[in-house]
This record gives C-alpha cells, structure tokens and sequence, in this order.
C-alpha cells in the first residue's frame, strides 16, 4: 500500500488533499465558534469577517500587512516543529525571539561602516545565534541536570524579557534617554522593502529560505535523520549507536534560532530597533501554527498564512465592527483544539478497523 | 522587626494564588496529567470573580463564579487529553491562548474600554481573635484575607486526602501504573477527570484570589506568569501539598522581595529582581535543591485496549 502510494502521483495528490480536509474543517468550525461568540458579545459576526478579510487581502498595503506578520510565524512555527520532530518540547521561542532581537540590534548598531551586503548577513547571522544560544541553554539544562525543558524555556522567557527590558532603560538606552529604546540600526543592517509601498520586506524571503532549510535539514542530512529517529523513539537511537544527548543539543540551537530569527526579523524589518515587549506573543503563536500545518515545510507555510491573515484583519475588525482585537486568539485556540479534538475520529475509526480485523480472525 | 514582620506577610500574600493553583497541579500530575494550561485557567478565573463580585456584589460569589468557571475550562481540558488523548502540552497551550482570548474580550465588553475599573466587592484582610496580637507570627499568620486562610487550610487538606485516604491512593496509584490500576477495577479515565477538575476548581480560585484579593479589578494577562510559576512550584515541592506550601513561599519571597528592594532605591536595576523568581525555578528543576522524580505515567496518556 505505501510503496504504490509513491509510485501513484494522483495518489499522493488525493493523500495531499485528505491531510487538508482536517485541518480545514478546523478552521471552518473555529469561525463558526468564534461567530457565535462574537454575536454573544452582541456585535456583528458577519461584518467583522468581512472586515477582517478586507483588512488582510482586500488591498496591496493589506496583503504586503498580512506577509509581514506571516513571516515572523513562520519562523516561530519553524522553531516549535523542529523540536517536536526530536522529541523536545520548546515553548521557549518567545524568550529566543528576544534575544535574536537583542543580538542582531547590537550588531546593528555598534557594527559601524560595512557596505550591506556583509552587514546585513552578520545582523542576520547575530539573530540566529542570540536565539540559538537561548535555545541551547535550555538543552544544556536538559542534558546535564535532567530539568524538562517545558519548564526551563517558559522561565527562560520571561528572563529574555526582563534581559532587554534593561538594556533598553540601561546600558542600551539611545541618548539623551527619554524613550526605553535603543538607537536605530544601521541602514545597512536593515531589511530592504521588497513591495513598493508596503512594509514588505526582505525577511519574507529569509523565511521561505528557512523552510526550505528545515526541510534539507529533517530529511536530507544524516543528522537531521537522527534527530527525528530520537524523536520517534529514543531507545531505538540509542541502540543504532545515535547520541540523543548531542542531538538535543543541536535541535535546541536550531530551534532557538529559528525563534530568534523571528526577533531578528522584527528587529532589521519592520522597528529598526530594540524597546520593551516588541513582539506581541509571536513566540506562543508558533504552536498554533506548527500544530496546524502538522510540523511539515508546507504546513507551516499555509498554517503562517492564514495566522497572519487573522493578526493582520483584526485591527480592520475592531475599527470597523468593534470586535476585540483578541477574539483571533479565540479562534487561533479554537482551531487549535478542533485540530487535536478530530483525532478522536481517527482513533475510533482504527479501533473498528482493529475490531473488524479481529472479528474477522485475521490479527495483524 | 517590623521589616521581617511585613516582609513576611507580603511573602504569604504573594504565594497564596501560586499555592492554590499549585495543590491543584499535585492532583492532576500525580494522576498522570500535565497541565501546562493552569495559567489560562487562572486568567479566566480572575475574570469570573470580578465579574462575579460585580454583578453578584459580594466577593465570596466571585469567588465561587471563579472556580465554577475553571472547573468548566479544565473539563474541555480533560476531554482532550483524557478521552481523545491529544498531547497534554499542546491542548494546555490552547488553553491559554483561550483563556487570554476569552477574558480580553469580554472585559472590554463587560466593563468598556478606558473606563474606571468598577468598585467591587473584594477580600480585605481580616483579623484573626487573640491569635493575631502573638509577634511576628501574628501579622505574618493571621492578619490575611479569608482566601489566605483557606489556602493554608487547604494545605493539611490535601495531603490527607492524597496520602491517607483510598481516592489518594487511587490518585497515585494511577499516576504511577494505570494499566495495573485497570486490571483490578479503577476507572482510570474517572479519577483523571477527577484529578483535572479538582486542578480546575482550584486554578480559578487561585485566579479570583489574585483580582479579588492582591488587586480589586481585572487587567489583561494579569496572572502574569504565576500559573507557570506554579507548575515550577509542583516540581520543585516534589508532587506534594507540603513541598508545595514550601516552593509558593520561596517564589512569593523572590515577589516580596523584589518590590522592597525596588521601593528601597537600590542601585540593582529592577528587572534583574524581576528575574530571580524565574531564576530560582530554574535552579530548583536543574536539582540544585535535590532530585526530584515525578509520576511515572505523567503525560502520558492512558488507553484501554
């Protein structure tokens, strides 16, 4: 059955489809949901839908919106996935996308007079890092004091937080210090507009180059084979001579940076510099958006999308239609549950296939 | 004197949400369930009870609308995790973002935007008779608010029931080896559902606690991080009510810290205080403080086949 699957390409088209139907109905049902919450609160259901898509893709300005809030999701739902697939949980990417942020501002701005092109990739490179170095901490903690990792990257969020909290009210302070933010990077550490007359710009295209990463790196690389096989299974790594411990090292880094790349993207992008709270919970969304496009490239391509679609519409939403700006977390917590919730489809539908199989005497 | 007596009291205060949550976290974990949505929960019981107190007009009704509404919070948690099995980790993340969602949303319906916070009844402190007027012990103990006395009574409570009683052995049992427990006839979906609402119930008294008895209003996300804290709380108590009261008092003591020294002028910057309660959870998992070993079956969810 598997190997005609590969052979077949209408097959895999039709798999392709079937793997979107559940996600689709989840997000159907979850805006169904969000409406009647939405006419609970007495407010309009149907004109805050229209203007929540006239808000996200009804204009060149709002869609290049809509891609500028996609790419930092991407690059979050990245960083969730890239864990899950070895086995580790990292709900630390809000912390990484912080100090990815902090790292690439620093050298944005005391790295003085490089033309861009070896600027630009050093600030970029600085981002990685500073979430990577977060996220390996975290592994470290893992590794060599048995501290879960759930724990250690949710405290090591807020300590992100609080770390640029200070430096942009201390040491990092732009003169002569009457606003909590730093100076404004170098121009030549910025990201390049890429639509005339939005705020397009050219992390978009640094994130489809990450997913394209992610995947050479899951499924092309002898390492990254070995990380996903600990992550499916970490007796059978360890019994083919795999080191899980070396892997949780270099899936956190990955991740982290991943996450980092996110603050780094906000960062040279769009703020041009570093102040307290800049992200608004892009680091939480990865889970959202990795849960939905199921840890895959693509998924988490589309899964970005439609995220950035609702983050995007939801300003138009609550001036048109006075809907809260956080009924999207409504449905992003909905879609979510309703994803995880028709498991129990495939589960029962296993169960009376194992029940028929049984009855029909042949066990397998 | 009086600075010890008064950081004392401030270190209780700030501990009792973490406690209240965390002794509903050590029923679930030692069930078998982690549930990382407590801070959700929380939120949306801190929004029930000032919703509660507001249109009920008493605090004691906020209270109770708190818990009734993380108890039906945690039951759409048990659903997913207990019965369709979904990954404990990711359902609990979906329940903050819920919980974030819902109780924004609705306070600004409920009490409009830029408006004054409403005057609603909340929990003030309340002496108690000649055991007040001991030293040190008096202010520190027995000058709280009714929920303080409740959560330090609660304490004993649960480590009763979980480790003197049949259902605490039931509890435990089932958090260590389900499928032994299935075999001799314990329901082990019933007592995680169980576990998860006694957390639920809990977490949105612990949230009410924090809007009617620190604060008396509701702000977005105002849980701030305690629901988390006190995950960290239930690990580093090791899964018991009394490590439990002990890790609550040492996170409420880096809370009631910070705000002295930050009202002293110290030349620390405030965020580096900001900081150590994190800092100590981190110490405290990586078992500077003494390995700790959690339920076998924690996690894991459990299917009868």
């Amino acid at each position: 059955m598997a190997t005609k699957d590969v052979t077949n390409g209408e097959n895999i088209i039709i798999k392709g489809m079937k793997s979107l139907t559940l996600p689709l109905l989840a997000i159907i049902s979850a805006l169904v949901l969000g409406a009647i919450i939405i006419i609970l609160m007495k407010l309009d259901p149907i004109k805050a839908y229209q203007s929540l898509l006239k808000g996200s893709l009804g204009s060149t300005n709002a869609i290049g919106e809509t891609l500028v809030k996609t790419t930092p999701l991407i690059f979050t739902g990245l960083s969730f996935a890239l864990a899950k697939r070895c086995g580790l949980i990292n709900l630390g990417a809000e912390g990484q996308l912080y100090m990815g942020g902090f790292l690439a501002t620093v050298v944005g701005i005391y790295i003085k007079g490089l033309p861009l092109f070896i600027h630009l990739p050093l600030a970029i490179l600085a981002g990685f890092i500073g979430g990577g170095l977060w996220g390996l901490l975290a592994a470290w903690l893992k590794v060599k004091f048995g501290a879960s990792e759930l724990i250690t990257t949710i405290m090591l969020n807020y300590i992100a937080i609080h770390w640029v909290s200070y430096l942009v009210t201390g040491p990092m302070k732009e003169p002569p210090g009457n606003f909590p933010q730093t100076p404004a990077v170098e121009l030549s550490a910025q990201l390049p507009r890429i639509l005339p007359g939005t705020r397009l710009h050219l992390g978009l295209i640094v994130a489809l180059l990450a997913i394209v990463l992610f995947y050479i790196f899951l499924w092309k690389t002898t390492v990254g084979y070995e990380t996903r096989v600990v992550g499916q299974n970490i007796d059978a790594a360890r019994y083919a001579g795999i080191n899980p411990e070396r892997n949780a090292y270099l899936a956190m880094f990955i991740a982290g940076g991943f996450g980092g790349m996110a603050g780094m993207n906000e960062i040279l992008g769009i703020q041009q510099r570093l102040f307290q709270a800049f992200s608004p919970g892009y680091g939480f969304d990865g889970i959202a958006v990795a849960l939905l496009g199921q840890n895959t490239p693509i998924g988490i391509l589309l899964s970005g999308i439609l995220f950035g679609i609702l983050r995007s519409g939801a300003n138009m939403m609550q001036m048109a239609a006075k809907v809260p700006i956080a009924v999207i977390y409504i449905i992003q917590a909905l879609v979510i549950m309703f994803v995880v919730g028709s498991s129990i489809f495939t589960m029962l539908q296993k169960r009376r296939s194992l029940a028929a199989a049984a009855k029909g005497g042949n066990v397998q | 004197m009086d600075v010890i007596t008064n950081f004392l009291a401030a270190d209780i205060r700030t501990a009792t949400p973490i406690l209240l949550a965390a002794l509903g976290l050590v029923y679930g974990e030692r069930s078998g369930v982690v549930n990382i949505g407590a801070e959700g929960m929380m939120l949306t019981g801190a929004l029930a009870g000032v919703a509660g107190s507001y249109y009920l007009g008493s605090a004691w009704y906020g209270a109770l609308a708190g818990m009734l509404c993380g108890a039906l919070i945690s039951l759409i948690f048990a659903y997913l995790t207990i019965t369709v099995k979904a990954d404990q980790v990711v359902v609990g993340a979906a329940i903050n973002i819920l919980g974030l969602g819902i109780t924004t949303s609705f306070a600004r319906v409920m009490f409009g935007v830029n408006t004054a916070p409403p005057k609603i009844d909340s929990f003030t402190p309340v002496a108690v008779p000649v055991l007040s007027k001991i030293p040190v012990i008096g202010p520190v103990f027995f000058q709280q608010n009714a929920l303080v006395y409740i959560a330090l009574l609660l304490v004993p409570v649960a480590y009763f029931i979980l480790f003197k009683t049949d259902i605490g052995l039931k509890v435990r049992a089932v958090g260590e080896h389900p499928k032994a427990c299935d075999t001799v006839g314990i329901d082990v979906y019933k007592v995680r559902y169980g576990s998860v609402l006694v957390s639920g119930l809990l977490s949105g008294l612990a949230g009410s606690y924090v809007s009617l008895g620190l604060l008396s209003f509701f702000t977005e996300n105002m849980i701030a991080g305690r629901g988390f804290i006190a995950l960290a709380a239930v690990i580093f108590g090791k899964w018991n009510p009394l490590g439990a009261l002990g890790a609550a008092l040492l996170f409420g003591a880096g809370d009631a810290l910070q705000f002295r020294l930050q009202a002293s002028g110290t030349e620390i910057p405030f965020q580096f205080l900001l900081m150590v309660p994190y800092i100590l959870t981190i110490l405290a998992l990586a078992g500077f403080v003494g390995k700790s070993q959690g339920p076998a079956a924690s996690g894991v969810p459990y299917s009868k086949e």
